[in-house]
């Protein structure tokens, strides 16, 4: 009862807190509105840009992927960072250069086409509702958890947050609330692992205790988890690949131009005030996006340990009796996300790889972040955070999201092709009326979730990579790619990948109708269906420069406009037009 | 404004090379070590990390953000060598 108590004042003080900002700093106009006015500190922006980035599913379900998975999870840790790497070298200084709203827009330009712009539009509308489910999941998730409601209600309850938060506060108050989400949701995932790190290694770093030595013996905690899991059945943690090397290399290549062409990431970059700032704005959100990177893979081998250390503790190296678990895993049964059938009468858990022997027949992976304060006996008040940061994690990237989405609606297909002559006032009203239905749609969609929350953030990430990274770096890059290209390019990329995932994964993810069944034998050198997206840039890539060299050579001015966002010298603050 | 072309193009070549030679090693620190090379890295032990392991799980991700901090840096140098930075 405490602990409930104490979960309401926190997530209620964070959210009074995001709120009062989101008022105190809310859209006046479109250009505070879609950039924030154009005059965020770099350092700001970086954190911004790290909440904004940082999600549900990087902040819930990556460690409990990882934990699972093992070395094989390396995939999301640089995927997940190594695109922005990409994002400051090849995309961000230019595209601020470029001083416009959207990325949509830069595409329209570059390629002096609106059909480019719509298509630009149609696939960052699909990428970001993908991601946008994720998100609601992970808000549905933490409140059905924390605050004991239906997971249902729990997302209810997330989608009036998100509606109230997001219509409000526009770019200007989204970047200041997101950087309040940021301090709550690095303190609410740092803490818990410091606790978990000194418990277990002596050692308060996580990324040094990960790589030490075990309380009171000699030996090292990978190696000790190593020695478990092999023992119960289970791959090898620290060496054990995902699917295959061929797979890993693929699906982390997807992840890294993913994140590069993500618009709801991009659009960041276009609010501080000149290139360079963009260049090391880049820099400070991989900063602070590091702190819980480097964290995670301590939180995820030292949670597996620790769940392991529970079920069948080695000083005994007896089964838990079922009827003497601890509260924790009470906690988590009636959530639904643990499950246990004593198969064989015995009263025990048994938790092995066997499927037939398993009676842990279900742990969710999400529980390895959230159970984790309770199941290291850590104070309440360390739990209460952890639900206030899954929220700030989940609230700053759906707005975020929404905001791309909306930014995208509004001022690509709206003012740039419908409605040339609308005026400031009304195209504000269109973009808060767009939010309002991304937010129905995706809340829909988080009622009826293809996946757990890394799972279709993942293909997100696949569908960014294979339609918008390669347009804009292309645009940037190369004077020869004309609009024919450029148009053929995103639709055969996007189409390509989106019919890899539908083929195994169902239409739409309705189960059933996926047309060749998600068998591995079926898949494209035994690439998974959420690795897909770095094919689908190549393709994008061979696509365009073919069709650009069939069709009519890209114009006089637009190879001049190629010229000018190369070079710093002449921006501006983000432009209206 | 032909010379001013001229200096934007040599610009250009610089951040080109500069650009390659970074995204080399973003390449071989991730993609290299942590998942082509990652067993023979592997049978090297720093402390108690398998060193292929902690290049895909830490080091590369240490890496990658001094990579951005250091092209911004040259960036900001080669701005003002060629004159075209902001004002």
């Amino acid at each position: 009862m405490e602990l409930k108590i104490l979960t309401y004042i926190v997530v209620g003080i964070t959210f009074a807190l995001y709120i009062g900002i989101a008022i105190w700093a809310r859209a006046g106009s479109t250009k505070e509105f879609y950039v924030a006015g154009g005059g965020v500190h770099p350092v700001a922006n970086g954190m911004a840009t790290a909440a904004d980035w940082m999600s549900a599913a990087s902040f819930i379900s990556m460690a409990g992927l990882i934990a699972f998975m093992g070395y094989g999870g390396s995939v999301f840790l640089m995927g997940w960072t190594g695109g922005y790497v990409l994002l400051a070298l090849l995309l961000a200084p230019y595209l601020r250069k470029f001083g416009k709203f959207t990325v949509p827009e830069f595409i329209g330009d570059r390629f002096y086409s609106k059909t480019a712009r719509v298509v630009a539009v149609v696939c960052l509308i699909i990428a970001s509702v993908t991601y946008v489910i994720g998100q609601m999941k992970g808000v549905g998730v933490a409140f059905s958890r924390f605050l004991e409601v239906d997971y249902d209600v729990g997302l209810y309850i997330g989608m009036v947050i998100v509606f109230f938060y997001a219509v409000i506060g526009g770019m200007k108050g989204i970047t200041y609330t997101q950087i309040a989400q940021y301090c709550v949701l690095i303190l609410a995932y740092t803490i818990p692992a410091i606790f978990i790190s000194l418990n277990l290694t002596g050692n308060p770093i996580p990324q040094l205790g990960l790589g030490s030595t075990l309380v009171g013996t000699e030996t090292y905690l990978l190696d000790r988890l190593d020695q478990v899991v092999t023992e119960l059945g289970f791959s090898e943690y620290s060496t054990t690949e995902r699917l295959s090397t061929l797979n890993m290399f693929v699906y982390t290549m997807s992840l890294m131009i993913g994140t590069a062409g993500l618009p709801h990431v991009i659009m960041r970059f276009f609010t501080v005030p000149k290139v360079s700032d963009a260049r090391s704005s880049a820099g400070w959100a991989l900063v602070f996006i590091a702190i819980l990177y480097t964290t995670a893979p301590a939180v995820s081998a030292m949670a597996r340990l620790n769940l392991h250390e529970t079920i069948k503790p080695s000083d005994t190296n007896q089964e838990l009796v079922y009827a003497e678990r601890p509260q924790w895993f009470k906690n988590w049964e009636t959530t639904g996300l643990l499950k246990v059938e004593d198969k064989n009468g015995d009263g025990r858990i048994r938790y092995v790889a066997d499927k037939a022997e398993n009676e842990m027949v279900k742990v969710d992976r999400d529980i390895m972040v959230l159970a984790n304060p309770e199941i290291a006996k850590l104070p309440n008040w360390v739990i209460a955070l952890v639900a206030a940061g899954g929220l700030a994690a989940a609230l700053s990237t759906a707005a975020g999201l929404l905001l791309a989405i909306a930014s995208a609606i509004s001022h690509d297909l709206l003012k740039g092709v419908l409605r040339p002559n609308i005026s400031e006032k009304n195209e504000l009203l269109a973009s808060r009326m767009s939010m309002a239905g991304a937010i129905v749609v995706a809340g829909y969609l988080g009622i009826n979730p293809p996946g757990f929350a890394a799972g279709t953030v993942a293909l997100a990430f696949g569908l960014a990579a294979s339609s918008i990274f390669p347009v804009l770096m292309m645009g940037i890059f190369s004077k020869k790619i004309n609009k024919e290209g450029a148009i053929a390019g995103m639709i055969a990329g996007i189409t390509i990948t989106l019919l890899y995932v539908f083929q195994h994964k169902g239409i739409m993810f309705i189960p059933g109708t996926s047309f060749l069944g998600d068998m591995g034998p079926n898949w494209f050198f035994g690439i998974e269906p959420n690795a897909f997206g770095a094919i689908g840039a190549l393709v994008n890539f061979a696509v365009a420069t073919v069709v650009s060299k069939m069709t009519p050579e890209t114009p006089e001015e637009v190879q001049e406009l190629v010229e000018s966002v190369r070079v710093p010298a002449g921006a501006g603050a983000a432009q209206d037009h | 404004m032909a010379s001013q072309n001229n200096d934007n193009s040599a610009y250009w070549q610089e951040n080109l090379k500069l650009l390659a030679k970074l995204l080399v090693i973003w390449f071989v620190v991730s993609f290299g070590f942590g998942i082509l090379l990652v067993d023979f890295f592997n049978q090297f032990q720093v402390g108690g990390y398998k060193l292929g392991f902690w290049f895909a799980q830490q080091g590369s991700i240490y890496v990658f953000v001094a990579l951005i901090f250091y092209y911004a840096k040259r960036m900001g140098d080669l701005d003002k060598k060629h004159g075209v930075e902001e004002e």
